[in-house]
């Protein structure tokens, strides 16, 4: 049984910029299945937010993607913008980090998913009552007047809990979250989890979670990717990759996490910084702040290797030594 | 032994703000930001305060550095209320507390370089320009940044290299206290390590207090030797880290910590409580304690009288009727 949804195969993305080309993504190849909740989790500036965007050809002008990008058999960059515009929404819908920039604030949010409802070809009374059924599936307090609510009058959970229902309401196979609760308190944070959480198992929604909280990926995540500097560095099942992380990357960033307490010592931290990604020569990125790096790592692109058949990392020497 | 002076005294703190609703609507509205706070930050100890955004953890912070005047109550740092002195004498206190915020991009100005941003407050407090700008090699070494930084400017530096710099910066005075007004949030984990390790190293060097807002309770677990617990403006648990993060007695701390994500997929099947609705809000509060509402255990007590401080063990208290008597169950 086939249960692939979407699938990148061996995508680059760089943008012109003055002076050259800037890589901001290299040679990244996962895939995301039906149902499941997959992870993009990575530091600020590591391409995780621009792997997202090019999924719904969202990249600014200056943006050269090159590679594969296939949902449910189709080339996405092959289509045409017409093409493109059917995807979104009603194949592949998105929610943002600040839903108060997704939000007209004129207009009540009700009309708001209505109209997206109304796409379907239903008509508005009928619409109401489809926004209304979908506030209470997302949770909303007081569903039947909170559709006349206008944006600046919902906290910001709510304004999130209608994102997701303007989203559901085109009933689309994937989600794309990117940073879904990083503007909520923990609390809230809980509520918006529990609900994407409850997509995949009422509507089988498939959702590509991104975000840079390890938190998050070990709460809900099934499969994870971590990226480093344009680069996809290691992928795999989640408990795997919690019990036993490969890459040095994630192995170090693992022990940065402040898990337990000052008395049981210092946190681990990673020396260096990130390099400058104007300049694409074979190497490894990670190199220059890698403890195990050696000459190859410099010189050479690591190839990806499978440590089991749900775990691949992309290093040299990731099986040899310790950290 | 004779127990020492706490650094701050906070005794039954409120801050309140009144809001006008226009020219047309009648009568004015108070914002009660702050409600009722005692609390106590004791010598060379970090305090970790949680809750949710607009629980008034930041305007406690901006009344115990005294940018905003307390409405009720008062605060004492080393037994002296900074409201009632004179102008020069809050100048010379001022000098005790440092303060850091979340974002360091906005407290730097960026039409100066680092080195006239740290030497800025110890010129106005009547240093000579020569021995601040020695104080400010001094300073920026010790949060282990290379000196030639003082000659950037701020849109130069990254994010965790900015925040060595307000760190650095409120390091100049060589303060016995510093306010960290989430001082990691902005900052990527692999960098949030570093200036975790560094203000733990910079405490134990000096002696410093550190009072620490966030709303990460894996930092708080971490950080901090106690925490409190705020929610609409109240104290509503105090109590060593290790008993706040394990086994909280407040419904509210539970639900806090219960809702936190732990970094273990193991741990993903654990019971969940998941607390329903939003913070209330903080113009008209629910009758009795203000918690009931969203209370899972709240019965008819809570929501006819207010709740107190009550001690529950040897440092630790909590604002409940029925942590009080016991009867919230320990599990979660």
């Amino acid at each position: 049984m086939n249960d692939e949804l979407l699938r990148l195969e061996n995508v680059f993305i760089n943008y012109r910029v003055r002076g050259g080309y800037l890589n901001a993504v290299k040679d990244v190849s996962f895939s995301v299945n039906r149902g499941e909740i997959f992870a993009v989790v990575g530091e600020s500036g590591c391409g995780k937010s621009t792997v997202a965007h090019s999924i719904m050809r969202l990249l600014d002008k200056n943006a050269v993607v090159l590679g594969n990008i296939k949902y449910n058999g189709k080339n996405l960059m092959e289509l045409s913008n017409k093409q493109i515009t059917g995807i979104r929404g009603h194949d592949i819908g998105m929610i943002f980090q600040n839903p108060l920039d997704s939000l007209n604030p004129v207009y009540t949010t009700g009309a708001q998913v209505n109209e997206a409802i109304r796409l379907d070809g239903i008509n508005k009374l009928d619409g109401w009552k489809k926004v209304i059924e979908l506030y209470r599936s997302v949770k909303m307090p007081d569903a039947e007047k909170r559709v006349h609510a206008y944006p600046h009058e919902m906290s910001g959970g709510m304004r999130q809990r209608v994102m997701i229902s303007m989203m559901l309401s085109r009933n689309p196979s994937l989600l794309i979250a990117d940073e879904p609760t990083t503007a909520l308190d923990v609390t809230i944070e809980a509520q918006i989890l529990e609900i994407i959480s409850q997509l995949k198992v009422e509507f089988g929604t498939a959702v590509m979670l991104i975000t840079h909280n390890f938190g998050l990926v070990a709460e809900v995540a099934d499969r994870v990717a971590i990226m480093y500097a344009g680069e996809l560095v290691e992928q795999g099942d989640v408990f795997e990759i919690f019990r036993e992380p490969k890459h040095p990357y994630t192995r170090l960033l693992m022990k940065a996490l402040p898990r337990g307490t000052k008395h049981e010592g210092r946190l681990q931290t990673i020396d260096g910084t990130v390099p400058r990604l104007m300049a694409i020569q074979p190497s490894c990125r990670f190199a220059n702040r890698c403890p195990l790096a050696r000459e190859i790592c410099h010189n050479q692109d690591p190839a990806v290797r499978a440590l089991s058949a749900t775990h691949t990392y992309r290093c040299h020497f990731a099986e040899e030594e310790e950290v | 032994m004779e127990k020492m002076q706490p650094v701050i005294q906070i005794e039954h703190l409120s801050k309140h703000f009144s809001i006008d609703n226009g020219f047309f609507s009648k009568g004015k509205k108070t914002v009660k930001a702050v409600n009722d706070f005692t609390l106590n930050l004791e010598k060379g100890k970090i305090l970790g305060l949680v809750g949710e955004s607009g629980s008034g953890k930041t305007t406690l912070a901006r009344v115990i550095l005294n940018l905003t005047s307390a409405t009720e109550g008062m605060v004492l740092v080393n037994g002296i209320d900074m409201s009632k002195c004179s102008a020069a004498q809050k100048k010379e206190l001022r000098k005790n507390i440092a303060v850091v915020f979340q974002d360091p991009l906005s407290n730097l100005n960026p039409r100066e370089t680092v080195m006239s941003s740290i030497i800025r407050p110890m010129v106005l407090h009547g240093m000579k320009r020569s021995l601040a700008r020695e104080k400010a090699y001094e300073v920026l070494e010790s949060v282990k940044m290379d000196t030639h930084y003082l000659n950037s400017y701020p849109h130069q530096l990254s994010g965790g290299q900015l925040q060595r710099i307000a760190i650095a910066r409120a390091l100049a005075m060589s303060p016995e206290i510093m306010i960290l007004d989430e001082p990691t949030s902005a900052l990527d984990i692999s960098v949030q390590a570093q200036i975790l390790n560094l203000l733990l190293d910079l405490q134990e060097k000096h002696q410093l207090t550190y009072m620490i807002i966030t709303h990460d309770l894996n930092v708080i677990r971490y950080i901090s030797d106690q925490v409190a617990v705020m929610y609409l403006g109240q104290l509503v648990e105090y109590g060593e880290t290790k008993m706040m993060c394990s086994n909280p007695s407040h419904p509210y701390s539970k639900a806090l910590m219960a809702a936190s994500p732990i970094l273990d997929p193991t741990m993903r099947g654990r019971e969940k409580d998941i607390m329903k609705g939003d913070p209330g809000s903080l113009i008209n509060f629910p009758s009795g304690c203000s918690f009931h509402p969203r209370c899972r255990y709240a019965e008819e007590i809570c929501m006819q009288k207010k709740p107190e401080m009550e001690r529950i063990d040897e440092n630790h208290w909590a604002r409940c009727h029925l942590c009080a008597q016991k009867t919230v169950s320990t599990t979660h």
